[in-house]
């Protein structure tokens, strides 16, 4: 029996779900992994390794290097290195479309907006102030106020006929507004869809975007319409990738196979 | 990868000395309040405090005590004090830690300094507002709890070229303080005496700059965070020679750094500069999470501003009143503009950090489009991280981080 194939993977420990990707060196995806973060970072990371190298067909010592980003990215006990969310999200989207774009991913936690170059270089980035209003956090409050299970919203949504427009910045005024609305008897696939629109105008404003517009994350993810509305309002389509929720975690992979690569070269230089 | 990063920072062996003049002035001040022999003055940072040493008041800067209370963390819980007060959390948050460390009767000054318990009380209470008019509001309040005079200089703002047009105005309102001064102190105005303290200041502020611009120099021997705490005599001993010593001493440590190659973080691989107040809670952990980037944030304007080349003690009103305008704080977005952009190229920086201060929006340059347009000018890039000069309510550490190091891969990638 011949040694397995070389894989790399990248975590993404993100503040709700936690993201694996098993890539092998000729950049195919091979497995991946989502799961709750929870409290147990470590181990929910382990977790996700089982079945994403299950998933792979490949044994853990085929492992070459891993990486782990987001915001737990210091808890993973069997990753090498770290890189940011924002470097391997612009890393991960390049890898899909490797032309000049903005990236729009809407996190659990925290909003940002990347801009790369043609060559995947990153130009500039932005992430959400201290408030958490436009985030998957704000979504997710708002189903527990409206007493709806956050993956029925994104078909709410799309049956709406009248959106209601929800004016403030804030995650908890969003919520006073939103029971007003209930008060005043409008109907709740019109605020969830105003919901949807609230989130992107919070994420419009943080930055300006260039032509083409990738947008990634677990909202996305679950939520497709939101991408469907955000096109509509600048007014041209919007790249997804395959699978929006994984390319932090894609991004880290391909920074394994970077390192890995670089160590190769000075240890044979050194040689 | 649970390990964090390994971090270090080249202590500067001056401090002890800095830590001795600045207890000497504490206890100074504090020898005074309880004797009442010498009469005491509150003075703003960029204030007229030159007039107040020559006409021998001791001088108490309530924005050095703002800062203390930030550095030590007591801030945090002072400041609802004052909110409760109605002064908002929105407003300065050196007002409202100060103003609830008054009221609580809680002072970091008793922690470093054994036998005071308290600010010295002032017998007068002087103001500029070419800072910002919160300090107006600050000293007001004081001014009503001690009653005791309240004298200002109110400064034109945004000011593009500092010409004719606003200095005599700003020199004769200094001028307009003396006879309450004198009233106040019961002394004469000694003209030769306000010469002498303005020629102290001036020397003061050249050494200040001499040792700032010690960063300019690849690597540098000092970051921005040993900045902050060694500015300490320039903003409340200016005037004395005790500042002027002090300087000359740091400047010819930090000399000795360039001539052995010493560098204040290890491995020097990206220089950055500082736009807005420190974060004075974290000044330790920002100095820590650069180091451990080898990153040195070297310059920036908050240190630069206790730079006042325009003292001339043969025209004392009419140059301290130029020194005080010239400020950067006090001009406009174009003036400052013109003045990053020479520094950014001056101090050879890879990026800038913008720091967006809640409730500092006068120190505070990100609001209005000026990191877009200065890095389409300069091609360096920018980076704004949210936070406060001490309400640490208005942080998110694991933003800062992540922001921070997402910066320095970016700056990475363009290596």
């Amino acid at each position: 029996m011949g040694a397995a194939k070389p894989v790399y993977v990248g975590v993404d420990v993100g503040s709700s779900r936690t993201k694996l990707a098993v890539m092998d060196d000729r950049r195919n995806l091979l497995g991946f992994a989502v799961r709750k973060s929870g409290t147990d970072f470590y181990a929910t990371a382990e977790r996700c390794l089982e079945t994403g190298l299950q998933m792979a067909g490949v044994p853990a010592d085929a492992i070459r290097y891993c990486v782990s980003t987001g915001y737990g990215r210091k808890n993973v006990a069997f990753s090498q290195d770290t890189r940011t969310e924002i470097s391997c999200h612009a890393k991960g989207c390049y890898y899909y479309f490797p032309m000049a774009v903005s990236i729009i991913d809407i996190g659990g936690q925290d909003n940002k907006i990347i801009k790369i170059d043609d060559n995947g270089n990153r130009i500039s980035f932005k992430m959400n102030r201290k408030c958490a209003a436009g985030t998957g956090a704000f979504l997710e409050e708002m189903s527990a106020r409206l007493d709806i299970p956050l993956e029925d919203m994104d078909g709410l949504a799309r049956r709406s006929t009248e959106m209601v427009k929800l004016g403030s910045f804030c995650t908890v005024f969003s919520g006073t507004e939103v029971l007003e609305n209930i008060r005043s008897g409008k109907k709740v696939t019109d605020i969830v869809k105003g919901l949807f629109f609230s989130v992107i105008k919070r994420v419009m404003e943080m930055d300006s975007l260039t032509e083409k517009v990738v947008m990634t994350g677990g909202v996305v993810a679950n939520n497709p319409y939101i991408v469907e509305m955000a096109a509509e309002i600048i007014g041209h389509e919007i790249l997804v990738p395959e699978y929006p929720q994984l390319t932090g975690a894609i991004g880290a992979a391909l920074y394994a196979m970077d390192i890995r690569a670089k160590l190769a070269d000075t240890q044979s230089t050194e040689a | 990868m649970a390990e964090e990063k390994k971090s270090w920072r080249k202590p500067i062996k001056a401090t002890k000395e800095m830590g001795r003049i600045m207890a000497e002035y504490f206890y100074e001040l504090h020898d005074a309040d309880q004797t009442r022999k010498q009469k005491i003055a509150w003075c703003t940072s960029v204030g007229p405090a030159e007039i107040l040493r020559a006409m021998g008041f001791l001088v108490h800067f309530p924005e050095n005590h703002g800062a203390m209370l930030g550095a030590s963390r007591m801030a945090t819980d002072l400041i609802p004090v004052a909110n409760a007060q109605g002064y908002s959390p929105d407003i300065c948050s050196y007002l409202t830690a100060d103003i609830g460390s008054y009221l609580k009767g809680e002072t970091p000054l008793a922690k470093a300094y054994k036998g005071i318990d308290s600010v010295p009380k002032p017998d007068v209470l002087v103001y500029n507002t070419n800072q910002c008019r919160d300090v107006q509001d600050w000293f007001a309040w004081y001014a009503e709890e001690f009653k005791v005079p309240l004298l200002g200089i109110h400064t034109h703002r945004n000011i593009v070229d500092v010409t004719e047009v606003y200095i005599p105005s700003i020199a004769k309102q200094m001028e307009e303080l003396i006879p309450p001064l004198e009233e106040i102190s019961g002394k004469k105005f000694d003209m030769d005496e306000l010469k002498h303290v303005v020629a102290l200041s001036r020397k003061c502020s050249d050494l200040w700059q001499e040792v700032l611009f010690t960063a300019a120099n690849v690597p540098s021997p000092i970051t921005f965070f040993d900045g902050t705490i060694h500015m300490g005599p320039a903003v409340v001993l200016r005037g004395t020679q005790a500042a002027v010593d002090y300087y000359e001493l740091l400047l010819a440590e930090l000399k000795e750094r360039i001539q052995n190659g010493v560098a204040a973080v290890e491995g020097e691989r990206f220089r950055l500069y500082w736009e807005g107040m420190p974060v004075w809670g974290r000044l330790s952990s920002h100095a820590k999470l650069f180091a451990g980037l080898k990153t040195n944030v070297l310059a920036s304007t908050y240190c630069n501003s206790w730079i006042f080349a325009d003292f001339d003690p043969e025209d004392p009103f009419m140059s301290m009143a130029k020194a005080y305008t010239e400020l950067f704080i006090v001009r406009s977005d174009h003036a400052k503009e013109k003045y990053i952009e020479e520094m950014l190229d001056f101090f050879k920086v890879d990026g800038i950090i913008y720091h967006d201060a809640k409730t500092c929006p006068y120190n505070t340059n990100c609001r209005y489009g000026m990191p877009q347009r200065l890095e389409k000018k300069t091609g360096i890039p920018s980076l704004i991280i949210n936070g406060d000069l001490n309400d640490l309510r208005m942080i998110s550490d694991e933003q800062t981080k992540t922001n921070v190091e997402a910066f320095i891969e970016q700056l990475e990638e363009r290596k």
